[in-house]
């Protein structure tokens, strides 16, 4: 089994959490100047096997040989020496630091012992533009979209001369143009000799830049196989040990009209900085899609409509009433719901419970005077566990120790139980598998149907018009227009967004 | 079993607890004499009430990612205020006055903890520094309070407080298990709990979904500076009489000392207030023990910052993985090695 061109060989791994066993006797190995991809569904165990590559968790049985060499790294750190760069699924950067501190954090260039800021500078651009992102990089991070923190942190990583690159889910915030040049960067990586590990969710990426995959299923490993030896179909068949149902009949629902009444209008609604001036009509039982690049302000606009920030301008209008949306209770008390982008850092409490996360919004409606009783609790969160197949199915399991994909359903399922009018979901397909995202597409089908309206945000074009009925298009924190959605195409919308971008 | 969040904290009580009792075999007697239980253990928890007292305050402060450095200065300013209203009385001993006396206290406290949670909930400034104020003029305050000088009183009711006893428990441990009792039972049959680690663990994402956080916080503020001035008068109780120097003194850092113990991170988010009495009993009984074995004084407080270092380390995930790992069978050369690779 040994391949003595292997760079690495993970044999055997096995790795038990309290409760589950997340790796099972998993085989991995990586050749230089080949990307290889890891693919399985949420909580496959594909970071858990990253993890124990890079010495975040010990592991509980295996061996792994990395350049001929048995290790065993204690820490991140030694793994980062050994010639091991990776960027985790939870990009784990300090927002207070400028971006181009983050990624020279621990390697500062210096001069005469002292960091030489205008090197880092300097340094910190050209690697970017390598991007193709030109950001001004002494700002904070934490002002940047996540989009450009997932690119931070891949800069960041390609920095470091390595053998291995471990990428975890590396383009579930970027959009099409952004994965394209990141896909470059890999190419170029590889044909360096460069290890790559890829994990993504988009089969359409992975087969577009992988050279061979390793499938997992809760798990255990169900094989490798060479890029050309494997369909698309096969794999997600092999991914969820089942053929997976067409998306056909949502396409169906969707297109029907829906002749709701107004529920929500904005007229010139804006805020300084964050969005243009808008107009907007949101009927119950529509969805209306946000399609924009980067940056174009489709959060800030969400964020106005819910009240996570507030106006400075316009009005706004919920049942024909003119509405002041100062705070996200306003938000709430007008039965609207906002499942943001950012699911670590504004939406999950990590290390509350799956339960607790489940009521925190209908609790924090009701206050905290008037708990729901733990039975209520227990129930919903036992129906939601059930209907959006979060895994594994204990309600009382840490959030922190779920899978990304599953932590996103959690959040998801929060907003549902305070029964909305409007959803707002930013990205809510984020990191999720395709198995899942198919199950939220038909949710959101669902939804429209009983009469619920819902604001959709993805940077996933086909799934912006796969289930809205109207898209507004944005451009530069601007609304640029806003189309019916008769058969439209993604390229239709490319042409409107890269109108005008030229000049 | 290990896995129970008080396993540590409460092996580490017991295993001082069995220290005690091999130096001294008497310890664990409790005996009943002319009314009053009397015993190593009784007057364990009987000190250790002002501490518990403080500590359940300052845990739901800590919750919410705050922290309350007055409650010491609180502490002092209580006991002075009902002193010195004890000592303008014809007759101490009048029920009515001391009420009064009381009343006015915990008024005052209520107060000074609206005040920390005005200046940390309204004006956002950062707890540590917005409570350091009040630490500071709060000593001030009660050595204005009592003019500089030691009030004594003789108040029976008041000093019922300290040193009472009722159905044979001393009152103090009374009043400190009625506080545990009641703010327990609010914190965990209403949303109290929940919403504060949920403030605490993401403030971002607790506003976004729809929590008072400003209220929240402002209202862990009055609860510490009301828990502060019970533990004051108490210990004025026991004095008998205020002290502005000295009561109180670093009662703060002994809290937070209780809650880490008791498994509350100071980050914020999950809190254990029954973690917290047992951090409080671990600190009581390491002063006792330190006594029953009759440590010389000078190194008191080396012995006390070893053992609670102890407590801490076997409690950190980081520090237990590591010892964990080391004791995973890896072949020596393959550890070796790995440092050899990362070199
Ligand atoms: N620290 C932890 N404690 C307990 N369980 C954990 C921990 N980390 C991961 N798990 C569990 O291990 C399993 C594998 O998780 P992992 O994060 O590796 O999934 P994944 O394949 O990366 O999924 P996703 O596509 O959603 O990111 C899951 O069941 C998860 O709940
Ligand atoms: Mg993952």
């Amino acid at each position: 089994m040994t391949d003595p061109r292997a760079i690495l060989e993970m044999t055997g791994i096995r790795k038990e959490f309290p409760g589950v066993v997340a790796l099972d006797g998993v085989d991995f190995r990586m050749f230089p100047g080949e990307v290889h991809a890891l693919m399985g569904e949420n909580g496959a165990g594909k970071s858990t096997l990253i993890k124990t590559l890079t010495g975040v968790h010990g592991i509980d049985a295996g061996t792994i040989v990395l350049g001929g060499e048995p290790v065993a790294f204690g820490e991140p750190s030694q793994a980062q020496h050994a010639g091991v760069s990776t960027v985790y699924q939870e990009v784990n950067l300090l927002p207070n630091l400028s971006v181009a501190e983050n990624i020279f954090i621990g390697r500062e260039p210096r001069r005469f012992g002292r960091i030489d800021w205008s090197a880092m500078r300097r340094r910190a651009e050209v690697l970017l533009a390598g991007l193709d992102l030109h950001l001004d990089v002494s700002a904070d991070l934490g002002t940047q979209s996540i989009a450009v923190r997932q690119m931070v942190a891949i800069a960041r990583a390609l920095d470091v001369s390595a053998r291995v690159l471990v990428l975890d889910e590396p383009t579930s915030s970027l959009d099409a143009g952004e994965v394209e040049r990141l896909l470059k960067v890999v190419r170029t990586l590889r044909d360096e000799g460069m290890a790559v590990l890829f994990v993504s969710h988009f089969i359409d990426q992975v087969f577009a830049v992988a050279d061979r995959m390793t499938v997992l299923r809760n798990g255990k490993l169900v094989g490798e196989y060479r890029i050309e030896d494997i369909t698309p179909v096969d794999l997600v068949t092999k991914m969820i040990g089942k053929e997976l149902e067409a998306l056909e009949d949502i396409e169906e629902a969707t297109h029907r009209h829906s002749g709701g009444e107004v529920f929500l209008r904005t007229e010139g609604l804006s805020r300084k900085g964050a969005i243009a001036p808008f107009s907007l009509e949101i009927r119950s039982g529509e969805v209306v899609g946000l399609a924009g690049l980067l940056g174009s302000g489709r959060t800030e606009l969400a964020r106005l409509l819910f009240g996570a920030d507030h106006a400075d301008g316009g009005t706004l209008r919920i049942d024909g009433d003119p509405v002041a949306m100062r705070t996200p209770r306003s938000g709430m008390a007008h039965r609207i719901a906002y499942c943001s982008e950012d699911r670590k850092t504004e939406g999950l409490v990590g290390e509350l419970t799956v339960r607790e996360n489940i009521v925190l919004a209908l609790q924090a409606a009701r206050g905290w005077t008037r708990p729901l009783s733990r039975r209520r609790q227990d129930e919903l969160a036992a129906r939601y566990i059930d209907a959006l197949d979060i895994r594994p199915a204990a309600p009382e399991a840490l959030v922190q120790d779920l899978s990304g994909g599953n932590q996103q359903k959690v959040l998801l399922a929060r907003w549902l139980i305070t029964e909305p009018r409007l959803l707002i979901l930013d990205e809510p397909t984020r990191g999720i598998d395709i198995g899942a995202k198919t199950e939220i597409q038909r949710l959101v089908a669902k939804l429209s149907d009983d009469g619920v309206a819902v604001l959709f945000i993805s940077a996933e074009l086909e799934e912006v018009l796969r289930l809205s009925h109207r898209v507004v298009v944005l451009r530069d924190r601007e609304v640029v227009a806003q189309k019916d959605n008769e058969s439209l195409t993604p390229d239709e919308i490319m042409a409107v967004i890269a109108e005008g971008s030229g000049t | 079993m290990t896995k129970h969040r008080l396993f540590w904290p409460v092996s580490a009580l017991l295993a001082l607890l069995l220290v005690d009792l091999i130096a001294k075999p008497s310890f664990f007697k409790v005996e009943v004499r002319d009314g009053h239980l009397y015993g190593s253990l009784i007057d364990i928890l009987r000190l250790g009430a002002p501490l518990i007292l403080v500590g359940i305050g300052m845990t739901l402060v800590v919750a919410t990612r705050g922290i309350d450095l007055s409650v010491g200065s609180v502490v002092a300013i209580s006991g002075a205020l009902a002193c010195l209203h004890l000592s303008g009385l014809p007759d101490q001993d009048a029920v009515g006055g001391t009420v009064v006396a009381v009343g006015m206290a915990l008024g005052l406290c209520l107060a000074l903890g609206a005040w920390n949670g005005f200046l940390v909930s309204v004006l956002g400034i950062q707890p540590i520094i917005a409570t350091l104020i009040l630490m500071v003029a709060g000593r001030g305050i009660a050595q204005l309070i009592t003019d500089g000088q030691i009030i004594t009183i003789t108040s029976g009711p008041f000093r019922a407080l300290g040193s009472g006893y009722l159905f044979l428990v001393p009152v103090s441990i009374l009043i400190a298990l009625a506080v545990f009792g009641l703010s327990s039972l609010l914190v965990r049959k209403s949303a109290l709990g929940l919403l504060l680690e949920a403030v605490g663990g993401n403030p971002e994402a607790g506003r976004l979904s729809g929590l008072r956080s400003g209220r929240l916080t402002w209202l862990v503020y009055v609860f510490g500076g009301l828990c502060a001035g019970i533990a004051g008068l108490m210990i004025a109780a026991n004095t008998p009489g205020a002290d502005a120097n000295h009561a109180g003194l670093w009662i703060e850092l002994d809290a937070i000392l209780a809650l880490t113990i008791g498994g509350t991170k100071l980050t914020g988010g999950r809190f254990s207030l029954g973690g917290t009495v047992i951090g409080a009993l671990l600190i009581q009984t390491l002063t006792t023990t330190v006594y029953t074995l009759g440590i010389p004084d000078t190194a008191t407080l080396l012995v006390k910052a070893l053992v609670v270092l102890l407590v801490c380390l076997v409690q950190s995930p980081a520090f237990r993985d590591r010892v964990r790992r080391r004791r995973r069978p890896v072949p020596a050369t393959e550890s070796a090695r790995a440092v050899e690779v990362s070199a």
